[in-house]
């Protein structure tokens, strides 16, 4: 299965979600993105797994890593 | 004259003062978020507790080298970023030679695959990947890809402050995020079809 004009649109797909693009490479992206199904899902996808890894593999500071992160700051002030 | 001058120096004192405390408040304002990067840099919590120590007394004692109005947490980042380098981690050098075949779609399309190209219509598709599956194929990317990819998709920086923060080329940063990403990706796909 060949998706001539698909391969440009996932080469742009990254870039397009991480807003890095030029505006024409913009424009091509979300033309493409218009009129395609299969690279619609797929950005959809790609966007909500981008998504999920972030809140996924955020962990909070623990407690009392603050309070030595403060005491630091008189040690020779 | 010489009588003005400790009133101008203690004018000056109290003025760096004053700086080093808004200096220093802003610094831990950004406690959590680096420490959310730290994170995912190394392997444990122990390891990024300490990484996190380190980098806030080096920056309280290095704090005249910032340059204010310049974007604070980048700066940090860099000195962690240094510092976790400096700390011995092996030596790894990344496969830059090795081809990545898979492309970008590779994990949409293992699963389009296995359920029909209809379940990447579901919402929630992507939490078919376990927790657990996500943080330990992050850890498992080699370094230089990790950073990358964790300062751009956990620490949300934009190509050109990883590029800053890593005192790399950003066509460097983008080989190695569209790479890492690639990794990522294959690894997850092997859960997520299994």
């Amino acid at each position: 299965m060949s998706h001539g004009p698909c391969d440009a649109c996932e080469e742009l797909l990254q870039g397009y979600l991480d807003r890095e693009l030029t505006d024409g490479e913009v424009l091509q992206a979300e033309s493409h993105l218009d009129g395609c199904d299969y690279c619609r899902r797929r950005y959809r996808f790609e966007a909500s797994l981008r998504q999920y890894v972030q809140t996924t593999a955020v962990e909070r500071m623990p407690v009392g890593l603050m309070e030595k992160l403060t005491q630091l700051r008189s040690a020779d002030g | 004259m010489g009588e003005e001058e400790p009133e101008l120096d203690g004018r000056r004192i109290a003025a760096e003062a004053r700086d080093r405390v808004r200096f220093e408040e802003e610094a831990l304002a950004l406690a959590d978020q680096v420490y959310r990067v730290a994170r995912r840099l190394v392997g444990t919590r122990e390891e990024a507790e300490d990484l996190v120590q380190d980098t806030y007394g080096r920056a309280f004692r290095s704090w005249r080298s910032y340059t204010p109005g310049t974007n604070l947490r980048a700066w940090l980042l860099r000195i962690l970023t240094n510092l976790n380098l400096d700390r011995g981690r092996k030596v790894q050098r990344t496969p830059d030679m090795q081809p990545i075949e898979e492309g970008d779609y590779y994990l949409a399309n293992k699963m389009a695959d296995s359920q029909g190209e209809q379940v990447l219509d579901q919402e929630r598709v992507v939490e078919k990947l376990s927790q657990d599956s996500i943080v330990t194929a992050l850890a498992a990317l080699p370094h230089d890809f990790r950073d990358t990819v964790v300062l751009v998709d956990i620490g949300e920086f934009s190509y050109a402050d990883a590029a800053e923060i890593l005192d790399i080329p950003i066509g460097t940063v983008m080989s190695r995020l569209h790479r890492g990403r690639r990794l990522l990706k294959q690894t997850l796909a092997e859960e997520a079809i299994s």
